[in-house]
């Protein structure tokens, strides 16, 4: 059966309190996830008090100023803090999105910060993405054609066929769409998820393609594409913005238009 | 230890190739169910349920029997399928999930099948 409670080892105990943010006048508190595999403790939740003039606007800024002050040892993945690396992907506030681009003002009262749920945890907020990369090179997310390219310039295609690619070329692969689907945490030894399916529709509708109906058929498959119950998490919690529920449904109907 | 290769892994046994059937029958079946079930609890509605005279000679005419009829088979088929999902989604392990949905299919046709002879028993008197 699907699990519906954490494990006894990885129930999350109430961890240390830190405070730095005395006399100051915008005091925020931030509870982080922390979980050190070599310990052989449970997870705890370490809460930060921290003085919001003292760093950046951003949640990334909050957890490097507490990395820098408080304590070197919390473990995140952080690179362009711009929104275009999705490194920094974890769940805040209840909600997965990135660190960088979500504002800690932006979220009432406390900020609780956990790693992207229900994937296997390598230490504190850094999940273990080796499986959802796996996923993605499953699709082979590269233009498979058997016409070779002109020899002088480069493949052409229509500006309609290339708008097809827009809200679709945007996604980052930080993993928040499919770490947010209920069907990917009960199915995702099978499921592709939304973000890989995205990016398999990325490919379908690219007109240079000529192995749209091969792609089809790795696809069509009761768990890879159909465990897809249309919840609309994936869409909710995209940070970039992106439909990865429509371009699935999409995906369906063409499974459906090549049988009618 | 698992020393196969998460690529490995992933691609598991391949796709099934098949799955949209049994998507397409769902909104076939959801899209026949609606206008149905509407149907039927007017007709209900109209009807004087606690006299059996007046339920019999109300499903006896052709129409209704037909419809009704329609509509017990698409419920039967719509909620099978249904079902199926839900055990797809929640039971991992592989001999309770092919039992329960052997299970379901039986039970989907024992109860389509009921319901046709009863509905035929007061077509026919």
């Amino acid at each position: 059966m699907a699990q519906f409670t954490l494990p006894r080892k990885s129930k999350v105990k109430p961890g240390k309190k830190h405070s730095i943010a005395d006399g100051a006048a915008r005091k925020k508190t931030f509870n982080v996830y922390r979980w050190d595999p070599d310990s052989g403790e449970n997870p705890r939740l370490d809460s930060y008090e921290i003085d919001l003039d003292k760093c950046g606007p951003m949640v990334l800024d909050a957890l490097i100023y507490i990395k820098n002050e408080v304590d070197p040892t919390l473990t995140f993945r952080r690179s362009c803090r711009e929104g275009i690396c999705g490194s920094c992907a974890m769940n805040i506030g209840g909600t997965n999105t990135l660190a960088c681009t979500r504002a800690s003002t932006d979220i009432p009262g406390q900020v609780a910060v956990y790693p992207l749920p229900h994937m296997e945890v390598k230490k504190d907020l850094i999940p273990d993405m080796k499986h959802f990369y796996a996923q993605y090179a499953s699709i082979k997310p590269w233009l498979q054609s058997q016409t070779p390219a002109p020899p002088d310039r480069e493949r052409l295609q229509s500006k309609a066929d290339r708008e097809k690619l827009d809200g679709l070329y945007e996604c980052i692969l930080c993993a928040c769409c499919s770490t947010s689907c209920p069907s990917y945490w009960w199915n995702s030894d099978r499921y592709l998820g939304p973000a890989i399916l995205l990016q398999a529709y990325r490919w379908i509708v690219d007109s240079r393609d000529e192995h749209t109906g091969e792609r089809l058929d790795e696809l069509e498959d009761p768990f890879r594409l159909y465990r897809c119950h249309t919840i609309m998490n994936c869409t909710n919690t995209c940070p970039k913005g992106l439909n990865p529920a429509k371009a699935i449904a999409e995906i369906k109907k063409l499974m459906v238009v090549r049988t009618i | 230890m698992n020393l196969t290769t998460p690529l490995a892994r992933v691609r598991g046994l391949g796709s099934a190739k098949h799955g949209t059937e049994h998507f397409w029958q769902q909104r076939v079946t959801a899209i026949l169910l609606a206008p149905l079930c509407l149907w039927l609890v007017i007709s209900l509605l109209g009807l004087d349920l606690q006299d059996y005279g007046e339920v019999v000679v109300w499903l006896r005419t052709p129409v209704n029997t037909l419809l009704l009829l329609t509509l017990v088979v698409a419920a039967c088929h719509h909620g099978q399928l249904g079902v199926q999902v839900v055990i797809e989604d929640y039971i991992h392990d592989d001999w309770q999930k092919v039992t329960s949905l052997i299970m379901v299919k039986f039970l989907a046709i024992l109860a389509g099948l009921a319901s046709i002879l009863a509905i035929l028993r007061v077509f026919l008197g």
